[in-house]
C-alpha cells in the first residue's frame, strides 16, 4: 500500500543514482547492485517520508553507505599504481603555471571568480562540473570522490588503497588543481582558456 | 620563504588535515603578500562547497 505509492518516486531516482554510483565505482555491474540494494532498503522505510526531497536525500544517503561498503571491501584489490601517463600530464600542466622560482607565472595568476555561489544554482554549471570530474584520471578521481563525496577521512583512504599519507595528499592536490583549472576555463573565465 | 607552488599544497592539505602552527604561520605571511594565492584558496574552498552540494543534490 504505502510501499507501492512510494515505489514510483524511487524508481524515478534510479537513473540519477546509477550515474552517481557508476562515477564512483567505475564498474557497471557493481553500480547496478548498489543501486538495487539501496532501492530495496529505501522501499522498506519509504512510507515515513512525506516530501519528495526528504525521500531523495534519504535514498542517496543509503546509496552512499552502500558505495562506501563496496569500496572498503574492494580496498586491497585495487592497485593505485605508479604515476599514470594522464596524471603526469596533469602535473606538467600544473608545473607550467609557475615560473622557475615557483611563483605564479604572470599569465596564469589565479584570477577572481565572479559570484561562484550563483554558479551552484545553474544547471549548466553542474554539467561542466561533471565533465571536469570525468576527465580526471581514474585513480585521481577515485581518491577525490572518496574524500569529497563519500566523506572518507584521508587516513582511511590511504589505508584502504595502501598508499602513504603524503601520496594521498599529492593525489588530492592534483585533483583539486585539475578541477580548478577546468572550472576556470570551462565556466568562470572562458576567455582565459589555455587549452 | 614559502613559494606559491608550496602554498598551493598547504592550501589543499588544509582541507584534509590540521596544519601545524609553523605551516599556518608561513601560509599566513605568504597570503598577506600574494593576491594570486588568496584567489587560489577561495577557489579550493569553493570546490569543497561545490562537491558537497553535488553530493547532496546530485543535479
Amino acid at each position: 500500500m504505502d510501499d507501492a505509492r512510494q515505489a514510483g518516486p524511487l524508481i524515478e531516482l534510479r537513473p540519477q543514482m546509477l550515474k552517481f554510483a557508476r562515477l564512483q565505482l567505475q564498474d557497471d555491474a557493481a553500480a547496478e547492485d548498489a543501486v538495487q540494494e539501496a532501492l530495496g532498503a529505501a522501499l522498506e522505510g519509504a512510507a515515513k517520508f512525506a516530501g519528495r526531497s526528504a525521500l531523495k536525500t534519504w535514498v542517496f544517503t543509503i546509496l552512499r553507505h552502500k558505495i562506501v561498503d563496496i569500496l572498503r571491501e574492494r580496498g586491497r584489490t585495487v592497485q593505485i599504481s605508479a604515476l599514470e601517463k594522464d596524471e603526469a600530464q596533469m602535473d606538467a600542466a600544473f608545473e607550467a603555471l609557475f615560473q622557475a622560482n615557483a611563483h605564479w607565472h604572470p599569465a596564469s595568476h589565479p584570477g577572481n571568480w565572479d559570484d561562484p555561489e550563483e554558479a551552484l544554482a545553474q544547471r549548466q554549471f553542474w554539467r561542466i562540473f561533471e565533465a571536469c570530474l570525468e576527465v580526471l584520471p581514474a585513480n585521481t578521481a577515485r581518491v577525490f570522490m572518496m574524500r569529497e563525496f563519500l566523506g572518507f577521512e584521508t587516513d582511511e583512504i590511504c589505508r584502504n588503497l595502501a598508499i602513504s599519507t603524503s601520496h594521498c595528499h599529492v593525489i588530492l592536490h592534483r585533483a583539486r588543481a585539475g578541477l580548478r583549472r577546468c572550472l576556470d576555463s570551462g565556466w568562470f573565465r572562458p576567455e582565459a582558456r589555455t587549452c | 620563504m614559502l613559494t606559491c607552488k608550496a602554498a598551493t599544497h598547504l592550501m589543499s592539505e588544509a582541507l584534509d588535515r590540521p596544519l601545524t602552527l609553523g605551516e599556518r604561520c608561513r601560509l599566513y605571511w605568504h597570503l598577506l603578500a600574494c593576491i594570486g594565492c588568496r584567489a587560489f584558496r577561495r577557489q579550493m574552498r569553493f570546490i569543497r562547497r561545490a562537491s558537497r552540494a553535488y553530493r547532496d543534490h546530485h543535479e
